[in-house]
């Protein structure tokens, strides 16, 4: 369950963001919204430790943020949360099979080629296991990210703007896949979009309005874009 | 996946990079085995062929002449001396043991020296085939002119005149191998000894006639060189001033002249030594360039690990391995490639008869080789691997 009260963030030269409050049961879907630059990718650094928030309160499956020392940060990070992030980062130096070796490597965890191939098979993209990331197209990297993200059966799965730059169809295969995949693991599924075709496919789900804090400066997002 | 398994996958994801820096510093470091191997060599050439040689006594000129034509035999003599004046010297009690050298012929490049038996004796060297020679004209070996020509003993040549070789040849004089020594690492591998009798035949070219020309042309006699060992070490005190002054020879250290040849050709190692930093410099930069890039290349790469759950000492880790794989790589082909270069002047200097230098010895100073280029790989991993310490994962989700 992902629990917050009061949040906010201030960037070290940059403006103040404060979130409303979320309490989303274990296994629930929740969508960020919100316009480009009004903090949705801050949340989600938020939500996986990559920052700390500067006030409020914020739970995630079951750690309080604010106990977290940041030296267990890092492991924390790699046993409970699953990152889908914008940009896929697959490192074109290694094979696929060996992007997800990656998340082993960060864990700190000896490899386990079966489940690497257990979780690409299980996303459908099993034979393209030999392949270097370049060689793939946008939906079978995403199907290969997402295989890295949920390798380690995380409690929390943080996509940012997966459905950003797909057609229809694809965008809908996305969704169901996140979903499914999400569903496997008993993982709570945290989207951050500004996409209303996933509003209009998941009536279900919670939302989380995200409101740019404007003080006459830019937020920093647009800063670094 | 380890650390090291990883590091080597990305230090090979951009071979060109890899393989140029590589270069580098495998140059840098094969220039400093060249260096230390070549200098050690000459030290103890020099060392070994010195031992036990006090002074030499020649003919007027440069001392430093004198000391390079009779203990190392790489430079012409300055003249002859006459016999009669080095029995003088002999008598003298300061002189312990006095060893003759006459130069002036050659086979093939490598000089004949007629000498005693005591020269041998002096470098203790010991016969592999045959014997001592027991009358003029009879030779023995040294190791490397035996495997260089491929006499053999009881085979016959023909000495030339001069000591380049090409000169002309004696025909009517014919020498005999009676001997090849062991080899004994020392100048007397490249050296054809002989007795001093067999110089003053083949230099004399009408046969004695009778009685009273032999003494004279024994009174007129001349060696080239001799060897002193001095009876004790006061000798070294006034024995030189007597030789230089009293007599028309000239007497030089060998201490004191190969003192100054080394810090005349001690520049030139200084400018190697100093070549060789320089391009150790260049490399180390070289390589602090490339992780430099590599860690900009890499930074989603680096990034991404941090949120897959990488701490930033592991991401730091993980560039300092790259780092050792190129420093142990680059030492393994520094050295390899060191020692080849070792040969190559070893090959050309014998070439030349000169100093004996070869690339298949180790020497102890080569073990710090893996050891600078570890520093030098850490010291240039140090600030990419503090960037890739700091390197913020929350960034990769604001990029758009």
């Amino acid at each position: 369950m992902i629990f917050s009260r009061a949040l906010q963030f201030r960037y070290a030269d940059g403006p103040e963001l404060r979130f409303d409050d979320v309490a989303l049961p274990q296994g629930d879907v929740l969508l960020l919204r919100g316009a480009s630059g009004s903090g949705k990718s801050t949340w989600l650094a938020l939500a996986a430790g990559l920052r700390r928030p500067s006030a409020g309160q914020l739970t995630v499956a079951g750690q309080d943020m604010a106990q977290l020392p940041a030296a267990a940060c890092d492991a924390w990070r790699a046993r409970t949360i699953g990152l889908l992030p914008q940009k896929l980062h697959l490192s074109d130096a290694l094979s696929v099979a060996d992007n997800l070796a990656l998340a082993y490597f960060a864990a700190g965890l000896p490899r386990d080629p079966g489940a690497i191939e257990a979780a690409l098979a299980a996303l459908g993209v099993a034979q393209l296991a030999r392949r270097k990331p370049w060689q793939l197209s946008g939906g079978q990297s995403q199907r290969v990210a997402l295989a890295r993200a949920v390798l380690l059966a995380p409690k929390v799965l943080l996509a940012d703007e997966p459905t950003a730059s797909l057609d229809d169809d694809s965008a809908r295969d996305a969704l169901t896949l996140l979903q499914e995949t999400a569903r496997r693991c008993g993982a709570s599924l945290v989207m951050a979009t500004h996409d209303a075709r996933v509003l209009a496919a998941l009536p279900q789900a919670q939302t989380l309005q995200i409101r740019a804090e404007s003080r006459g400066q830019p937020a920093p997002t647009e800063l670094v874009a | 996946m380890r650390t090291l398994a990883l590091s080597f996958r990305y230090l090979w994801a951009r071979p060109l990079a890899a393989a140029l820096n590589l270069l580098l510093l495998s140059l840098g470091l094969a220039s400093i085995t060249l260096m230390l191997l070549v200098s050690e060599q000459i030290d103890r050439a020099f060392q070994r062929d010195l031992a036990g040689i006090d002074l030499v006594v020649g003919a007027k000129g440069s001392p430093m002449q004198l000391i390079l034509a009779g203990v190392f035999h790489i430079d012409v003599p300055p003249g002859n001396i006459a016999l009669a004046e080095v029995k003088v010297l002999q008598q003298d009690p300061r002189v312990a043991k006095l060893i003759p050298l006459s130069l002036g012929d050659s086979f093939r490049g490598f000089r004949l020296v007629g000498t005693t038996a005591d020269y041998l004796h002096h470098y203790r060297a010991t016969l592999a085939q045959g014997a001592l020679w027991r009358a003029p004209m009879q030779t023995v070996l040294g190791a490397g002119v035996a495997s260089a020509t491929g006499l053999k003993v009881g085979e016959h040549f023909v000495g030339a005149h001069g000591l380049g070789g090409g000169g002309h040849a004696h025909d009517d004089e014919a020498f005999v191998v009676s001997g090849v020594l062991a080899p004994c690492q020392c100048v007397l591998d490249r050296l054809i000894l002989t007795a001093t009798e067999s110089v003053w035949q083949v230099h004399e070219q009408a046969p004695a006639q009778g009685e009273p020309e032999q003494r004279a042309k024994q009174a007129g006699r001349e060696i080239t060189m001799a060897l002193i060992q001095y009876a004790s070490p006061l000798a070294a005190v006034t024995l030189p001033r007597h030789v230089n002054s009293a007599t028309s020879m000239q007497a030089a250290a060998p201490a004191v002249e190969v003192t100054r040849l080394l810090r005349m050709v001690g520049v030139g190692t200084d400018v190697l030594r100093g070549f060789a930093l320089v391009l150790l410099l260049t490399a180390g930069l070289s390589v602090f360039i490339a992780l430099w890039n590599a860690l900009r290349e890499r930074r989603a790469d680096l990034a991404m690990l941090r949120m897959l759950g990488a701490s930033p000492g592991k991401l730091a880790r993980l560039l300092v391995c790259e780092a050792l794989w190129l420093a142990l790589l680059a030492a393994a082909l520094g050295l390899a490639s060191g020692h080849l270069m070792t040969a190559l002047v070893g090959l050309m200097l014998q070439s030349e008869r000169s100093l004996p230098v070869s690339g298949w010895l180790t020497v102890a100073a080569e073990l710090w080789i893996p050891l600078v280029a570890v520093l030098v790989a850490v010291f240039a991993a140090l600030i990419p691997a503090v960037g890739a310490y700091r390197v913020d994962a929350g960034e990769l989700l604001d990029a758009r």
